[in-house]
């Protein structure tokens, strides 16, 4: 049954079905345009959503630093099946990232160190965004810096490219400088926001931490600062004790946390974001499976990316993708619209 | 070559010594793939445990589809793994990474050198190799794991931390006790000892290849947990950090600082 779906949303994506669902459909909300789809697939359903203007093909992206810029994974799955790709933090200049150990598993999770390694936007303008336009999907560049003025200069240097929206990163737990200084203070958080709107040529998300006292401030923050959406969960900031060696598990002794040990953290957020701010959320935190995905859905995400999954399965994006699509057809529902925020009571 | 993460089937698994096992996987899709140096990932089916173990290959039978990986029991992962019976299923993921350059060895003198639990990939890369090998084997005690699987392919020479077998001491003490000569070094083991080779290497004017560990999550180059200082600016992040999983795990060693 998964299967047969899957086959369907690839006829779509990449047919005159595609054309069917991303244009026509947002007039005619409801009409069965999948006339040249598999009988077995069954209902046709309308996985779009918008983010600031930008159609993505379906809600489910991958989060940022957990696929590279999508080289590695483009082995394992099809890029043009994601609503977009994001791609790990750039910065104005190569950051060389933290000493190792820099990885730790912990009880249904991990903690990661990285520190943001990264080539630079010069590189990365080069060699990754030729690389990504070749896939149907959009591309969403995560930005970090360590002070306003690196942030501005990959963001301006990114207006000309043909990217679709940025990612600012203020909440990367890693970092001594810049990430998350300025994710935890609401002054900081508009300001930052303000200063990237006014040299961005690509609507904003700012990818919120969930280190903080109350993640709504920070998220009003960033609206009031012009923010076109806001991205959460990062990871939670926690430590590992190796008892044997009375050692810190990573070199950084602290490191962010992901993976399905925090989702319930991340749909609480999410739930509490959506209903602070009027832009849209994209929800992230632990998403393993098309329920996980779901579940931050009918809090009130409009789209989601998977994270930390990918290093447990490389299918995993497309596997929550078919998974959405099934439950859709399961439950009669026609657009995914209808789902954002549903929960009831 | 195409990585793919496949259901694998254990076929026999055996304790080789204390803490120390080997399992053939029958692994239709990426045996036939696999070359020696590479490793596999290995899911545990407890997803508590989300992230794989990376093990280096022992053994590759290419036309029999077939698998084996010797590994200590290091954690709570591996201990899963240690239970696992003929027949029962594991996931994995590979081939990963880039094996020993096989071609640099024909025709040469070349020393397979392999401390404790950096044994075992050297067995397939003696057994691939077309020149004159010969192992040298760095073991804890006299729990002398796959020695006899070595000799089967050539000579070999055992050093033992507690003198119980062979040269009392490490493999550059047995390589020094013993007078090997060789053109090429292929080796993989603990930090230090790959240290002291690379060292030996550059003393003698040879060449020497080593395969390097460190802690992975993607085991597939996107997530740069598992990176190593490189001497010159790596191809991907422009810093010097090279990848593990995928510019390795096998490196030249004057291309790494250790």
């Amino acid at each position: 049954m998964e299967r047969d779906s899957g086959n369907a949303v690839r006829e779509m994506d990449h047919g005159a079905g595609r054309a069917a669902m991303q244009a026509d459909t947002d007039m005619n909300p409801g009409t069965d345009m999948g006339s040249d789809i598999d009988e077995k697939a069954g209902m046709t359903v309308d996985m779009e959503v918008d983010i600031a203007g930008v159609k993505l093909k379906n809600p489910v992206m991958e989060a940022s630093g957990t696929f590279g810029s999508g080289a590695e994974y483009g082995e394992f799955v099809d890029l043009s099946r994601l609503g977009a790709v994001v791609t790990k933090g750039v910065a104005n200049v190569p950051w060389p990232g933290n000493p190792t150990p820099r990885i730790a598993e912990t009880w249904g999770g991990m903690l990661n160190a990285i520190g943001l390694q990264n080539p630079g936007i010069d590189v990365f303008a080069q060699r990754d965004i030729p690389f990504l336009k070749k896939y149907d999907t959009k591309i969403v560049v995560n930005v970090c810096g360590k002070t306003p003025e690196d942030y501005v200069e990959v963001v301006e240097r990114l207006g000309d490219e043909p990217v679709d929206l940025l990612e600012i990163n203020i909440s990367c737990p890693n970092v001594k400088e810049g990430g998350i200084a300025f994710g935890q203070d609401p002054r900081a958080v508009e300001e930052i926001t303000r200063i990237c709107k006014a040299h961005a040529k690509q609507p904003v998300i700012m990818k919120l931490s969930p280190n903080v006292t109350d993640i709504t401030v920070m998220a009003k923050a960033a609206e009031a600062g012009g923010a076109d959406a806001v991205s959460l969960i990062n990871t939670l900031t926690g430590m590992k004790i190796d008892v044997e060696r009375r050692c810190f598990a990573l070199a950084n002794k602290t490191g962010g946390l992901s993976g399905p040990a925090i989702k319930p953290v991340a749909v609480r957020m999410v739930y509490q974001v959506a209903g602070a701010v009027k832009v849209p959320v994209i929800g992230m935190g632990g998403i393993w499976t098309a329920e996980d995905a779901l579940e931050f859905i009918l809090a009130g995400a409009t789209a989601v990316a998977v994270g930390t999954a990918n290093f447990h399965n490389p299918y995993a994006t497309v596997e929550v993708i078919d998974g959405i699509l099934a439950y859709m057809q399961r439950h009669g529902v026609q657009d995914i619209r209808s789902l954002v925020g549903a929960v009831q009571g | 070559m195409a990585k793919i993460k496949e259901t694998a089937r254990v076929l026999c698994q055996e304790r080789l010594a204390e803490g120390i096992y080997s399992m053939w996987i029958r692994a239709g899709q990426i045996a036939p793939q696999a070359a020696p140096g590479q490793f596999i990932d290995v899911y545990t089916r407890d997803n508590a445990r989300l992230l794989p173990r990376p093990i280096s290959l022992c053994e590759i039978d290419r036309e029999g589809g077939r698998l084996r990986i010797v590994y200590r029991v290091a954690g709570k992962g591996t201990e899963e793994f240690s239970r696992y019976q003929d027949g029962d299923e594991v996931q994995i993921l590979g081939p990963l990474g880039n094996g020993f350059p096989l071609e640099a060895a024909e025709g040469k003198r070349v020393l397979l050198i392999g401390g404790g639990i950096g044994i075992p990939p050297m067995l397939e890369t003696m057994k691939q190799i077309r020149g004159e090998t010969c192992a040298v084997l760095g073991y804890r005690d006299s729990q002398l794991f796959l020695k006899d699987a070595f000799q089967a392919q050539g000579p070999v020479y055992v050093a033992t931390e507690d003198g119980s077998a062979g040269t009392r001491g490490n493999v550059l003490d047995a390589i020094r006790q013993e007078e090997l000569k060789a053109d090429l070094l292929f080796a993989c083991g603990p930090t230090p000892m790959l240290k002291a080779l690379k060292a030996y290497a550059k003393e003698k004017g040879i060449e020497c290849y080593i395969s390097l560990e460190e802690r992975m999550a993607c085991g597939i180059g996107a997530c740069l947990a598992c990176v190593c200082q490189s001497k010159e600016i790596d191809g991907h992040s422009h810093v010097h950090n090279k990848r593990v999983c995928k510019d390795g795990p096998v490196f030249r060693a004057e291309e790494v600082e250790l």
